[in-house]
């Protein structure tokens, strides 16, 4: 809970993980790849006084987490996005078994999603199954950049994928985030492309797609897809530090993504340990659309209580509150 | 150091090579990391990414646009390109040592050719730089509604850079030049209707603040990575989110 001005904004962080990136649990040189890039991604959009050190980065574990998200961070409720990574890490990147210790001891507090991949085909398949009863899903974090043996990523359409997907409306798991990072496979077209997304919405129309770092850096392409998709959500994670770094260019993404969407259909993350919560919740609840950018409306206290929390806590049906709400409820 | 000519040609070619992403030449972001010339006058140029993460067909169509922008250079006798720390480094630099082509190099995972994937980023160049002089007129011209855009033909732009940044954008991408020819098109070079008008021109801006918002990101990351590429770097001559009035606006940080 974060109180500012005598308004009350109920805080849910729809994207956190708890990962392993220490050289012992690095499989290759693409281990140590992968988590240098997520510590420039922090180093580059970070506050100078908001950084981590290298050695913390690579591993902080639960008790950390907790401080960071709810004692300092403002959060009230957050939600675990694993990515497994296996052909990077030997014990995957999330670390399911701590994570999932975690949210079992604080179900108030973490929702543990879990993650698949279709290329596992009918084992996979069968293993969701195990998963969805063992952690009780209500979502999933498909990362489609994942490498798998001679694949180097996946479609939502694929065939497999769609096996899932239909598991999943069996299975009550209707909250299905997308992390598109560059699928590789075949090379010739955009890696970032969203258009997979755009099918499976069609298709699967009682499951909410949420798609993580709001299609960026393929921004209108997502907003095109979601305009006509109401199934299809933006997640903030990666777009919320550049409030601190590039504000008017915060202030354009916020902008198109409320014209293209609405502010139902937007949930804030801060992508934890990419970065922390409590300075992204401060700086948004201070956050105004610049004056001279007047094709875009200021933000209104009603739809920053939406992003920050509400739109998720609908969707997870996280008890919100009374003095929280906004008059017109979120929609789910 | 005395200045090399052959060296000076060569940072000369490497302006012609664009990143299709980000529409900017590779020496402004700072992806040239080095280029040098031995006795015997061959060149040895050093690419580099802003993560080890980026797409490899990205890299890729860089690294050997490079390759041949610098093998047409009359002085060079020889030319390497070598793309460093990427998690494809490998298997790139093999294809580019071995001109082996975009399908030698990457084997069953590439399927036929990169036209469509150059295609696709023309597209959105042209359609951010639409934007980006439309806006322009927009702004200078407050009497004129949007819709009136249904009949602004290339004549009408005054001479100015976001004007010839169009023109380049437009032969790219294969559109006409001619002075009557209509501004505000579709995908496939025809005009719109009036009542099409608002939503293209929207879609064209999200299209561009795509573009300026990665190249921002992309250049943070290349500085974060590489602290030495600072100078190297170009400021970004589109710049739609710095502020139009520095004094009364958000402050943007630069790290």
């Amino acid at each position: 809970m974060y109180t500012k001005d005598g308004e009350s904004y109920f805080i849910v962080d729809a994207h956190i993980a708890l990962w392993d990136a220490r050289p012992e649990n690095q499989l290759n040189i693409h281990g140590k790849q992968f988590i240098d890039c997520f510590y420039d991604y922090h180093r580059n959009l970070s506050p100078e006084s908001e950084l981590w050190s290298y050695e913390e980065y690579l591993y902080y574990g639960g008790e950390r987490l907790m401080k960071d998200l709810f004692d300092e961070g403002h959060v009230d409720h957050a939600i675990f996005q694993p990515a497994r990574l296996g052909a990077f890490y030997r014990n995957g990147f999330g670390q399911t078994e701590e994570a999932f210790a975690l949210a079992s001891k604080h179900p108030d507090k973490l929702t543990y999603n879990h993650c698949w991949d279709p290329r596992f085909e009918q084992a996979g398949l069968d293993r969701l199954r195990r998963d969805a009863e063992r952690f009780q899903l209500k979502g999933v974090k498909l990362y489609t950049a994942e490498w798998h043996g001679d694949s180097r990523g996946y479609k939502l359409d694929d065939p497999w994928s769609y096996r899932y997907l239909e598991a999943a409306q069996e299975l009550g798991i209707k909250n299905i985030h997308i992390h598109k990072g560059p699928t590789i496979r075949p090379l010739d077209r955009d890696a970032f492309d969203v258009a997979d997304v755009d099918k499976v919405a069609t298709d699967f129309t009682d499951l909410n797609f949420v798609v993580e770092h709001c299609g960026l850096p393929r921004l209108e392409d997502f907003c095109w897809i979601a305009t006509q998709e109401p199934n299809v959500h933006a997640g903030l994670a990666v777009a919320m530090p550049f409030i601190h770094t590039r504000p008017r260019y915060f202030a354009q993404i916020i902008g198109e993504l409320l014209y293209w969407l609405d502010e139902n259909r937007i949930q804030f993350s801060s992508d934890y340990a990419l970065w922390t919560p409590r300075w992204l919740v401060e700086r948004f609840v201070d956050f105004q659309i610049p004056e001279d950018m007047t094709e875009y409306a200021p933000l209104t206290v009603a739809q920053k209580k939406k992003i920050l929390g509400l739109n998720a806590a609908a969707m997870y049906d996280i008890p919100v509150p009374a003095r929280c709400a906004v008059t017109e409820p979120a929609a789910a | 150091m005395t200045p090399d000519p052959l060296t000076d040609a060569a940072r000369r070619a490497l302006d012609g090579v664009y990143d299709p992403e980000l529409d900017e030449p590779i020496t402004d972001l700072g992806f040239v990391r080095s280029v040098e010339a031995d006795a015997a006058r061959r060149l040895t140029v050093h690419l580099r990414l802003p993560t080890s993460f980026c797409s490899p067909n990205f890299a890729y169509l860089m690294a050997s646009d490079a390759k041949d922008a610098l093998s047409s250079l009359p002085g060079a006798t020889a030319v390497v390109v070598v793309l460093d720390d990427h998690h494809d480094s490998e298997i790139i630099n093999r294809g580019l040592a071995a001109d082996a082509g975009y399908r030698g190099t990457f084997g069953a995972e590439a399927e036929r050719d990169l036209e469509e994937l150059r295609r696709t980023f023309r597209r959105k160049a042209h359609a951010a730089a639409m934007e980006r002089a439309l806006t322009r007129l927009l702004r200078a011209r407050p009497d004129l509604p949007e819709v009136a855009l249904h009949d602004v033909v290339l004549a009408d732009l005054p001479d100015d850079d976001a004007t010839r940044a169009l023109l380049r954008r437009r032969a790219a991408y294969g559109l006409g030049l001619a002075p009557t020819d209509p501004v505000l098109v579709d995908d496939d070079g025809r005009p719109l209707p009036p009542e099409d008008i608002p939503v293209r021109l929207r879609f064209a801006r999200a299209v561009r603040i795509s573009i300026d918002g990665n190249a921002h990101f992309c250049r943070g990351l290349l500085r974060t990575r590489y602290p030495d590429s600072t100078t190297d770097q170009a400021p970004r001559p589109w710049d739609a989110t710095r502020p139009v009035d520095p004094v009364n606006s958000l402050k943007e940080n630069v790290s």
